[in-house]
């Protein structure tokens, strides 16, 4: 076990201050980078797909694990960001305005649903959210002159000026390096002070309010970003679908978002990079599966959602901090073994708060 | 000219008068003491200066500007910063970041420049640690740094909540029971700080406290209330000595 000696302020600033850390994400970035050339055609696509994933990740953990916001409605921004970028990549604009434009509509409109939302809590503002991701998909799919309905709308290629990004190794990059600046940008704000006011209104509104934060403009700005970031991963899961329908955006598509954040570890980036590869292996894993179960239950329908809610509760009633949780008991393990204590990890009771002011 | 003015406040929930005509001044660089005993109304007072509540009627003026006109987020801005009775500390944060908080009326970046951490950003979060490191300092509590809150016991997570709310630079402290649920040597370290901090950081205080032995010691005067009235205002000794607050504390002959 290696002991910081900490001698300035910047080391509390800076990231991997740790060594192993360092060793660890330059590992991840340069497996990352050399994939495309190693693995090919299924594969790569789905690879591309998890880093997808870990964008519209990133963005429900800032609302759900930073801000303590459940929300049961980011497939609808998903569905916003991939409509409003196809939609204007079909009118010729190139794709480096339409990406934006897509998550900024979607931010706006989660800026929206934050603002109806930001007095909600627990069991209200999930209905809210679930209410909003139904009215999203049923208005998408009533919007036909523009969004064409329930017949779909094919994706129009990725360009600008004649050049085109097609599937393959090109897109790949292209979305890694998105990836890694999101990363970076949510990973700096969490450094800030708007990541330490979305913890301090996850944890306590009261004092954060006494503090001087507004709660709701707090709020607001968490499902801004939030919806911003979905919305982007929205736009660029467009370009793996290649077509898209309004179903594809349902509530179907927002529990596994929000199954990926919690199985993954809520409050980390890290359990959201973990909750993507998760939900990128799941449906592989469950085909496979399929397989070696007798035919009359691998054909059941429902069998994906089965699992997935059973994966959820299991989580939740188990493993609570996911994903990450396990890794860093792991962790802890390996460093301090044979000396490793089960009840470093067990929190004690909470002492006495009350929703009361008092 | 007073630090805060109280006048004539009325706080009431549906038919009941929490707060009934209550008026008080507090000077500036004193340690204000309010007693009564439970359901007396003294945390009502709190939470009406800190916004949390509505009053009815009255006024609450703070170096001259009428706190009414603030919201709950304001109040600190004009200087007035508070702990709670039941300890409201971020849990899953460190003791740093908890107190970084507490600085969140001084941030002065946006969350686009803090997207990117310009160096501005970084800049300023130096500037905010200087400060938490001086409050740190002042109660002692540096081994306490990088610890989650979850971890820390009752005691310290008091003195936490009193550090975050230093760290805001208030003018007036309101302490709602600074000193309950604190063992005896801890009670004495909590009445060496805040005389600390009303001598060297010359800021005013106001606390709920039962711990007469406390209140003895530190404050300069005493509000004692009842029933959401004031029965009487002076030094410690008068205060108790005084026939209608030992009937509201002891009860009177039958």
């Amino acid at each position: 076990m290696q002991v910081l000696f900490k001698t300035n302020y910047d080391q509390d600033i800076n990231y991997l201050v740790d060594r192993g850390e360092r060793v660890r994400v330059l590992l991840a970035l340069a497996l990352a980078l050399i994939a495309p050339l190693v693995v090919g055609g299924y594969f790569l696509s789905e690879l591309t797909m998890f880093l997808v994933y870990i964008i519209a990740g990133l963005g429900l953990m800032v609302l759900v694990g930073f801000t303590g916001m459940v929300s049961f409605g980011h497939g609808a921004f998903l569905g916003i960001g991939a409509y409003t970028h196809s939609v204007l990549l079909g009118y010729g604009l190139p794709f480096f305005i339409t990406l934006p434009a897509g998550a900024l509509a979607a931010g706006l409109i989660g800026a929206a649903l934050g603002r109806a939302a930001s007095k909600m809590h627990g069991f209200y503002m999930a209905i809210a959210t679930l209410a909003f991701a139904i009215v999203v998909e049923t208005g998408i799919g009533a919007w036909e002159h523009v969004t064409g309905g329930h017949m779909g709308l094919s994706v129009p290629p990725m360009a600008a000026f004649g050049w085109e990004v097609t599937a393959g190794p090109l897109q790949y990059y292209l979305i890694l390096a998105l990836v890694v600046f999101c990363i970076w940008g949510v990973a700096n704000l969490m450094r800030s002070p708007t990541g330490r006011a979305f913890v301090a209104v996850r944890d306590s509104e009261t004092s954060a309010r006494s503090l001087g934060l507004n709660i709701a403009r707090t709020r607001i700005k968490a499902f801004f970003i939030s919806a911003m970031l979905t919305g982007l991963a929205g736009g660029l899961l467009s370009h793996l679908v290649f077509y898209l329908s309004p179903e594809s955006f349902g509530v179907n598509e927002s529990l596994k978002l929000l199954l990926m954040v919690i199985v993954g570890g809520l409050g980390t980036i890290t359990g959201a990079i973990f909750g993507a590869v998760f939900v990128s292996i799941l449906p592989n894993l469950i085909n496979l599966l399929q397989n070696f179960l007798p035919s009359s239950i691998a054909e059941a329908a429902g069998l994906e959602q089965l699992l997935f809610g059973a994966i959820i509760s299991g989580f939740i009633m188990f493993e609570p901090e996911g994903l990450y949780g396990r890794w860093r008991k792991l962790r802890l393990f390996i460093e301090t073994f044979p000396y490793y204590k089960r009840a470093t990890f067990t929190r004690q009771k909470r002492y006495l708060k009350t929703e009361r002011f008092r | 000219m007073s630090e805060l003015e109280v006048n004539n406040l009325v706080v009431a929930f549906g038919g009941v008068k929490a707060i009934n005509d209550v008026s008080f001044s507090v000077e500036p660089g004193e340690i204000y003491a309010v007693i009564g005993p439970n359901g007396a109304g003294k945390s009502t007072i709190f939470n009406a200066i800190s916004r949390v509540y509505t009053p009815q009627f009255g006024s609450i003026r703070f170096q001259g500007q009428e706190l009414l006109n603030c919201e709950a987020h304001e109040v600190v801005s004009a200087g007035i910063a508070r702990t709670f009775q039941n300890i409201e500390l971020f849990e899953n944060a460190t003791v740093l970041d908890n107190l970084l908080v507490g600085r969140a009326s001084k941030v002065r970046t946006g969350a686009l420049s803090e997207f990117f951490f310009t160096p501005r950003v970084r800049r300023e979060e130096h500037e905010h640690r200087r400060k938490v490191e001086d409050i740190l300092d002042l109660l002692d509590m540096q081994h306490h740094r990088y610890e989650k809150v979850a971890d820390l016991s009752y005691g310290a997570r008091k003195n936490v909540e009193l550090a975050r709310a230093l760290c805001a630079d208030p003018k007036l402290l309101l302490l709602d029971e600074p000193a309950s649920g604190l063992n005896p040597e801890e009670t004495a370290d909590m009445s060496f700080w805040l005389k600390d901090i009303k001598e060297e950081l010359g800021v005013t205080i106001v606390m709920v406290e039962h711990d007469m032995n406390l209140v003895g010691r530190i404050a300069d005067r005493v509000l004692a209330i009842a029933g959401g009235e004031v029965l009487a205002v002076g030094n410690v000794t008068e205060v108790q000595s005084n026939p209608t607050v030992q009937a509201a504390y002891l009860g009177t002959d039958a």
